[in-house]
């Protein structure tokens, strides 16, 4: 997950590197997508309307597109991105411990943003890694067998 | 996962503990230190493989004998006799008329080793799967090359069709009838499609086997294209599998330069071409139009059936869909045939199973075993057993759209007919054993979360009836049940059933209707005594959904 901040690539140059990697054709919409949320952490209007003029889809469609699925974000996120797993596996194993946690640790709710644009708290469906649950990813890093006391040792590690 | 020479289970239910049980697992672990065993003979604590009668017991695989009531005086010699000497300690043995009731299943196992049956993943941990030559050496696209050169279309079909192969993604349709139809459909164009969204939460399966052995999938892929007539396929991995997707790729562009993609393979009038395409994260493109449709390039929206894919699939041309556990089968059935296929499950499911293990046991993770198996036997043998203190109360099977079954139907044996037969679900094989410390209802509260999280919002009765039943559970679960509420969960859990487009609503009220058979008194103490039995539900007096 890229951060906010880094943005070395403008949008117009994220749209063109992704053009240029897919074909310019309607079924590699989501791969186009996937390419320009990983490389600027999400998806800004000016994207989707250059996405639906290059491949000359209509602009409703492209968004319909973007705002369906969950790894897709049309909103920016902060800087480092807390997905939580909320499925029954992680949920048997305490999740719900480290869910509340996590809440106070940021002081965020579900889906919200921090005003420092430091951290975005999002839940997530499985993630395939119940073996080890509960689980959590940051930006990528993923945290397995979770118990209260890690949570602010892990969170300490992003600045 | 280490390979021992034997497997010591000791009995920890509460009776054998106040037995000692405890002190004859710390001594047979010392007798074992000291014939320096400890490398070949593993040792653990578990639940469900005692009667009062002949408690404490200690089972010896892989001879399943059955040792009890075991006194600690005499824990030196069996060790010394059995473990070390490897004879059976007669005088020790449990009489045999103790072995029946719920622990008959314990003898019943004599002579096999607990050990997986692997099929699928063979391969798994075994090849490095960047490496087509290493998956080569391992019986790798032989099966391929049996079926282009030995084969018409007809009998690869004939072949599975005749070994029983069912669909493993959850449905457990005859896989060869499949492709029969696909295969009978006259079309200039057909596909084949992967599905590898593996999303149901508990699942992990199908990213073992892609993360795995890729190769194996390809060469199943190009085994379906023959058979159906098709010449363009799809795998379609979920968003959030970037090593399995990068590991796919890689076995693509292998099989490429071996000549096993492409124009006329092996010489062949058949040519194969191979896509991967990522999801972006939506579990509803598990439904296989939903799937269709988002590798379409569309919003996964799943489609109105029929038509059905094996007719009207991608892009409108009739279209294969099979989950990866499913494909990973093909090859080796080819390769041994139908009725080696047959030796392993039940009658009417033959085959293994990939189960994937969760919860309040002391061993969670991965195993392969024969279809039939039961659930005590999972959880006993493979899991090692219930957490220490606790005992087994439900286990929710087949991820979310799958059943939660009580504690009484854990002898029921794991196929597909013993379970529909059961009325509940094998699903896609997660197995999530939870111990009496799980509340229903809290539990169906995180599954209907997950299905309003879900649900794509095409049709109604599942975007409405989703957030209508968790509003009602989390009524429920702070004390502000009515007696309402019950008919209220059953009606919208038939709603949802009987009215959903796909899949997904349709067994989203699933986990409603089974709490209300299977545990009705617990819900009933949350309803009228405003008490969680658990001690999980809040009971605060306001709801925070409900307003």
């Amino acid at each position: 997950m890229t951060s906010q901040t880094e943005i070395a690539v403008s949008v117009t140059e994220a749209v063109q590197n992704a053009l240029d990697y897919y074909e310019k054709k309607e079924e590699e919409l989501i791969p186009i997508l996937s390419k320009v949320n990983r490389e600027l952490g999400f998806l800004p209007q000016e994207a989707l309307e250059q996405i639906s003029e290059k491949l000359k889809v209509p602009k409703s469609k492209v968004k319909s597109v973007a705002s369906f699925y969950h790894m897709l974000s049309t909103k920016p996120l902060g800087r480092h991105v807390i997905k939580f797993c909320e499925n029954a596996p992680c949920h048997v194993a305490g999740g719900g411990e480290i869910w509340s946690a996590l809440k106070d640790a940021t002081h965020l709710q579900a889906g919200e943003t921090s005003p420092d644009g430091k951290w975005s708290l999002v839940t997530t469906s499985c993630l395939g890694l119940c073996a080890v649950g509960p689980v959590m990813v940051i930006d990528g890093d993923v945290y397995g067998n979770l118990t209260v006391d890690k949570v602010p040792e892990i969170l300490g590690r992003y600045e | 996962m280490k390979n021992y020479r034997s497997m010591v289970l000791i009995s920890n239910d509460p009776h054998s503990m106040v037995q000692g049980a405890q002190e004859i697992f710390d001594c047979i672990k010392t007798e074992v230190k000291k014939y320096q065993l400890e490398d070949e003979v593993s040792i653990a604590m578990a639940s469900d493989i005692s009667r009062m009668d002949i408690a404490p017991v200690v089972v010896v695989y892989p001879e399943a004998v059955v040792y009890g009531p075991m006194k600690i005086e005499d824990v030196p010699f069996l060790v010394e006799e059995h473990l070390y000497k490897g004879r059976v300690a007669n005088r020790l043995q449990a009489p045999k008329k103790a072995l029946s009731g719920p622990i008959a299943w314990l003898s019943a196992r004599e002579g096999s080793l607990p050990a997986e049956q692997r099929i699928v993943l063979e391969r798994a941990g075994v090849i490095d799967p960047e490496s087509i030559d290493d998956y080569i050496i391992h019986d790798g696209y032989q099966a391929l090359g049996k079926a282009l050169g030995e084969m018409k279309p007809e009998d690869v079909i004939a072949t599975l069709k005749n070994s029983g192969l069912r669909g493993r993604g959850g449905a457990g349709f005859p896989t060869g009838l499949k492709w029969s139809f696909v295969a009978g459909v006259k079309s200039d164009k057909k596909y084949v499609v992967c599905n590898a969204d593996e999303s149901e939460p508990g699942t992990f399966k199908d990213r073992l086997i892609l993360e795995g052995d890729p190769h194996s999938i390809i060469e199943a892929m190009i085994i379906a294209g023959y058979a159906i007539g098709a010449d363009e396929g799809y795998i379609y991995v979920r968003g959030e599998y970037e090593l399995a997707q990068s590991r796919l790729k890689t076995a693509i562009q292998q099989a490429k330069e071996y000549g096993m993609l492409g124009k006329n393979i092996f010489g062949s009038a058949h040519s194969f071409e191979l896509h991967v395409h990522a999801g972006a994260g939506a579990y509803v493109c598990g439904e296989e139009t939903a799937l269709l449709e988002s590798i379409e390039g569309k919003r996964g929206e799943p489609r109105p059936r029929p038509p059905y894919p094996t007719t009207d699939g991608l892009w409108g041309k009739p279209t294969l869909i099979n989950n990866v556990e499913t494909l990973a089968n093909v090859p080796a059935i080819l390769r041994h045939g139908a009725d080696w296929f047959k030796t392993f499950g039940t009658p009417s499911s033959p085959g293994t199973k990939v189960y994937t293990i969760l919860g309040n046991v002391n061993k969670t993770g991965l195993v392969e075993v024969s279809m039939g198996i039961t659930l005590r036997e999972v959880i006993s043998i493979y899991a090692k057993g219930m957490k220490s203190g606790a005992t087994f109360k439900l286990a929710q099977t087949g991820g979310s759209s799958g059943s939660i079954i009580p504690a009484s139907l854990q002898d029921t044996p794991m196929d597909y007919d013993s379970y529909a037969k059961a009325g509940v679900s094998l699903g896609s094989g997660a197995l999530l054993i939870c111990s009496e410390e799980t509340c229903v209802i809290d539990l169906a509260k995180v599954l209907l979360q997950f299905f309003k999280f879900e649900s794509c919002g095409k049709c109604n009765p599942c975007r409405i009836g989703n957030i209508r039943a968790l509003q009602t559970l989390d009524r429920i679960s702070e004390g502000l049940g009515t007696a309402q509420d019950i008919e209220t969960l059953q009606s919208i859990s038939k709603n949802l059933y009987e009215m959903s487009n796909c899949g997904l609503g349709q067994t989203a009220g699933a986990p409603l209707k089974d709490i209300i058979n299977h545990f009705r008194a617990e819900v009933d103490a949350h309803i009228k005594l405003k008490v969680c039995p658990a001690g999980v539900c809040a009971m605060s007096g306001q709801s925070n959904l409900y307003k």
